[in-house]
């Protein structure tokens, strides 16, 4: 499904969450959307998932507005970092509510999650440990099979083992059938591999938006003597720079092939570094 | 085979280059299937887009052949191209970096001849 952001403004009371951002998601792959706490990402999710009013601009899914619109709303699958279910609901009932609610629904992969997990339909929701309500939830979102399936921070608690488990199916899944998944989070290092596309947002702005290979092949830390670095950036689009007595590492926007034939020392940077460097500049503006 | 591919370089690249350096080192044959962009993506935990996208290249540079239902397959030439392509990649990649080495700790050109030239079980 084709998602139209459209200078999408998102104010409570006199903060600003989202200032006139507009991109547009084209083709279902696996979207990483990076920030810091308060930049605007889980604003942005909740506009999305219809679950909340834009305050200026609009979001359109395949033309339509998602608030409150029934046909939209079983397309869209938002799992949060918590309270996604109701506490006296047991597992059982969970399950059954949202296979009433999403057309697509997987009971098989659903049941093979519970028993990955270690889940018992009988539990109910509040007597659930933190990690395995994110585990409900992870399950949820992937067997809705939603053609936008949504994570926001959706492990806290879940131990790394579960993590990966979670990675590896949801990958299983995106393998078998291509869907829009937009996955928030702050454990970057974990995740950046699966993404096809990043989009980082900084102070309710969106500061970019790249595939993720194109932005390791676009990016590179070079460092050498400060004469010597402060030479060979000149004219480049720097990110951020460092100083240590005498030398210098400078982040720059180009091509790292390009620049290893300076003779400087030339390296790659982790979209997690990247994503650091790109908010700072915009806070140190 | 790593164990993990690293953030900081592009993964299709990382994919591309296990595969030559398989051919190269002989461990994938001419007429062998090399790894499917599945397997790589649940190995490495890497989306199959970008996998997909480092074997598609090597289809394009006739490294490997696709065979409609089966899977991608090594050409008979694979090898020999990719010696050629390396050798022309080996001033760059080693020779650039190993005199400017060189020049850092003072080394004169006949001091880096000798060395090359010396037997490697000394």
């Amino acid at each position: 499904m084709k998602i139209e952001v459209k200078n999408l403004t998102k104010k409570y009371r006199d903060k600003v969450a989202l200032e006139n951002v507009s991109f547009t998601l084209d083709e279902p792959k696996i979207y990483g959307l990076l920030g810091r706490n308060g930049a605007g990402k889980t604003t942005f999710m909740n506009i999305l998932s219809g679950q909340i009013l834009a305050s200026g601009g609009e979001i359109l899914i395949d033309g339509e507005n998602p608030f409150d619109n029934q046909r939209l709303t079983e397309s869209i699958c938002l799992i949060k970092e918590g309270n996604n279910f109701k506490k006296d609901l047991k597992v059982r009932n969970v399950l059954k509510i949202y296979s009433y609610f999403y057309p697509n629904w997987d009971q098989e992969l659903a049941d093979y999650m519970l028993k990955e997990y270690h889940l018992h339909l009988n539990t109910k929701v509040k007597a659930l440990s933190k990690g395995m309500e994110s585990a409900l939830g992870i399950i949820v979102g992937l067997a809705s099979k939603a053609p936008i399936t949504i994570f926001d921070e959706p492990y806290i608690g879940l131990d790394a083992p579960s993590r990966k488990r979670f990675y590896e199916i949801l990958l299983e899944e995106y393998q078998t059938e291509k869907r829009t998944i937009i996955f928030s989070t702050h454990l970057i290092d974990e995740v950046s591999l699966m993404f096809e596309e990043v989009l980082i947002l900084s102070e309710g702005s969106l500061v970019l938006k790249e595939e993720a290979d194109a932005l390791r092949r676009n990016t590179y830390a070079v460092s050498g003597t400060i004469e010597e670095v402060e030479r060979f950036i000149t004219g480049k689009d720097i990110l951020d720079s460092k100083q240590l007595v005498g030398m210098m590492t400078a982040y720059v926007y180009g091509n790292a092939e390009e620049a290893k034939q300076s003779g400087l020392q030339v390296e790659g940077i982790p979209i997690q570094e990247l994503m650091i460097h790109l908010t700072e500049k915009k806070r140190g503006a | 085979m790593k164990n993990t591919l690293d953030d900081n370089k592009p993964i299709f690249l990382q994919i591309k280059e296990q595969i030559e350096d398989s051919i190269i080192d002989g461990n994938l044959k001419a007429g062998n299937r090399a790894p499917s962009t599945n397997e790589f993506a649940k190995f490495y935990n890497i989306n199959p887009a970008t996998a997909g996208k480092g074997i598609n290249e090597l289809v394009a540079e006739e490294i490997l052949y696709k065979r409609r239902g089966v899977g991608m397959f090594v050409t008979e030439n694979a090898k020999e191209i990719l010696i050629e392509k390396r050798k022309k990649l080996f001033y760059e990649s080693y020779m650039l970096p190993l005199k400017m080495e060189a020049h850092k700790l003072r080394m004169s050109t006949d001091e880096l001849i000798e060395m090359v030239q010396r037997e490697d079980n000394e």
